[in-house]
């Protein structure tokens, strides 16, 4: 699934990741897929990256790539990780598939200093105008039909900061796209990713 | 394509000197009997050494008889050989029969030079600290400074993580599967159960049975080493494999009312019993569940795992099956979270295979990929 994401959306989000993340950093990559940003991270900032994934065929590609993996299954948290055991824990176009919302959410922050999250944007306008026909919104950012997705947590920007408001998550940056651009104009309506760098309330 | 490492022949190193056993007891002087497949490169950067579990031995792969490939088959050929995940044209991999062993290395069996007779029951106690310093003097004599990795499933994964501890530096890739950092209560219940089977066989004769017998020329305590086996094999297996495998079928559609054979399971289990106390040294098997029993690294560290890895060097790959109960993948995370506490690279696969323990043995296609994947990574 997210190896189908990343080819959608190509790296550019790889790009604004890696700004957020210093030299030699402990990166924990949940929801890896094949170890791309990891390996990407290990060369341009000397990160020490483990990445978690629970795919099979996607583990065995870490493994290919030299990346740390760890076959775990997020819906059970980071049982095990240690708090502050990271600076920062990464979830890429994963957190709609799972379950957990807040409890991942908060784990990741427990884990590290600070958190890395992007998803979809279930508000984006041509979303809007495919409910508003009547039907799910297909897209190549929700590429899924309602009966197949592996999508199981439905929202928009702003749900998602009303969420991070409501739980006590800062929002330290922003960043939301469409094609690949950044968008700054009413991204939840013009955006179809948003990438955001959080952290704990102080 | 894979193919057989092909017909191969074991090989003996003996080592003069004495060892001075965890338990304080000097072996003098030892012999070990091993196996090599593929070939050593020049820089000597490509040996891996494979550690066996409790019925294992030094004869990993290929075949000792080309008229018989399956039945001399090595216990790990679906993993070592050409084209296989262990692949003999890139890696010159080692299988030795450990110290205490019964297929050729120094051993209960073995004359004791003191009386010349068989050691029997004199045999010290060894531990998995013992198995990897012994391994570590055939590693000076085949002239291997540092593996690229060290192997191991079961009891084998536990010496692979004993050699990431007791020499650092000379292992790069500690490769760790279906195994734990120590035994549970369970398992160790499971083990004293074996023993007292084997012990209480009249035949056992407080494990000086080789000379016994009307002509002297020895007994074996078959019955005890069978239940040992009969038991042990339950816990390899998981229960919807058993199920699958056996399930209620029976013999007969009659019952018999009696305490013969009648289930399939029961046929089962007395055949693999009967199978391994033709071939197996009980005084082998109980000192081999022993020194399973006593393996704990943190037990110098108030039994904190972590701060026992903490002068572990090596990369690891940890894998663990999700039906194996008797090292189930808890005990795998165990290690991994004491790896990771440690800031060691490590990788670990929790592999989705219905066969239980002996999962590690199995070619599943998701664990040989991920081994695959993992060894092709390792450097030369």
């Amino acid at each position: 699934m997210k190896n189908a994401l990343a080819r959608i959306y190509g790296r550019f989000d790889f790009i604004h990741v890696a700004r957020w993340i210093g030299e030699g950093e402990r990166v924990l990559d949940l929801g890896c897929g094949d170890g791309a940003l990891l390996l990407m991270l290990q060369k341009e900032k000397k990160a020490r990256g483990y990445g978690v994934e629970l795919e099979p065929a996607n583990v065995a590609a870490c493994l290919k790539n030299g990346v740390n993996v760890l076959q775990f299954d997020l819906e059970r948290g980071l049982l095990g990780f240690e708090d502050d055991s990271f600076d920062r824990v990464i979830m890429l176009l994963a957190l709609q598939t799972i379950r957990q919302t807040v409890p991942i959410l908060k784990e990741m922050l427990r884990v590290g200093r600070e958190a890395v999250v992007s998803f979809p944007n279930f508000c984006y306008r041509p979303h809007r105008e495919a409910i508003a026909a009547g039907r799910m919104p297909v897209s190549r950012h929700l590429p899924y039909q309602w009966f197949e997705t592996p999508n199981v947590r439905f929202f928009t920007i702003t749900d998602f900061e009303a969420l991070c408001a409501d739980e006590g998550i800062v929002i330290h940056e922003r960043v939301a796209f469409a094609e690949g651009a950044p968008v700054t104009d009413d991204p939840n309506l013009n955006a179809e990713l948003a990438l955001y760098r959080l952290g704990r309330m102080s | 394509m894979k193919h057989s490492a092909g017909l191969v022949a074991p090989q003996s190193a003996d080592f003069a000197e004495a060892l001075t056993l965890k338990s304080g007891v000097r072996l003098p002087g030892f012999s070990l009997t091993f196996e090599t497949y593929g070939e050593l490169n020049a820089a000597k950067s490509n040996a891996v050494l494979v550690c066996h579990a409790l019925s294992g031995s030094h004869h990993v792969a290929g075949f000792y008889d080309p008229k018989r490939k399956k039945e001399t088959q090595g216990w790990w050929d679906n993993l070592v050989g050409p084209g296989k995940p262990l692949d003999t044209r890139r890696f010159f991999v080692v299988g030795v029969n450990n110290l205490g062993g019964c297929h050729g290395s120094t051993g209960p069996v073995s004359p004791n030079p003191e009386t010349g007779r068989p050691y029997g029951a004199d045999f010290p106690l060894v531990t998995i600290e013992d198995w990897v310093a012994a391994q570590a003097r055939l590693s000076d004599f085949l002239g291997i400074d540092t593996w690229a990795a060290v192997i191991g499933g079961s009891l084998g994964g536990m010496q692979a993580l004993e050699w990431t501890l007791a020499y650092p530096e000379r292992v790069r890739h500690g490769i760790v599967i279906a195994s734990t950092p120590r035994l549970s209560a369970q398992n160790i219940a499971f083990n004293e159960v074996a023993r007292q089977a084997i012990l209480s066989d009249p035949d056992f004769h407080g494990g000086n049975y080789y000379e016994q017998g009307d002509d002297g020329q020895g007994v074996i305590p078959r019955k005890g080493l069978r239940l040992a086996r009969m038991v042990g094999h339950i816990t390899y297996l998981s229960d919807d494999q058993m199920a699958e495998k056996f399930g209620r079928r029976t013999r007969n559609h009659k019952r018999s009312f009696n305490y013969d054979v009648e289930f399939e399971i029961e046929s089962y289990l007395r055949y693999q019993g009967d199978k391994f106390a033709e071939i197996f040294d009980a005084n082998t098997y109980l000192l081999t569940t022993r020194a399973l029993d006593y393996f704990d690294p943190a037990l110098d560290y108030d039994g904190d795992l972590q701060r026992a890895f903490r002068r572990a060097k090596a990369d690891f790959f940890v894998a663990s099956f999700t039906t194996d109960w008797r090292f189930a993948p808890e005990k795998s995370r165990e290690i991994v979270y004491a790896l990771l506490h440690n800031g060691l690279n490590v990788s670990y696969a929790e592999i989705d295979c219905p066969a239980g323990h002996d999962s590690f043995l199995l070619d599943d296609q998701h664990y040989h990929a991920a081994l695959d994947a993992y060894l092709q990574g390792i450097k030369l």
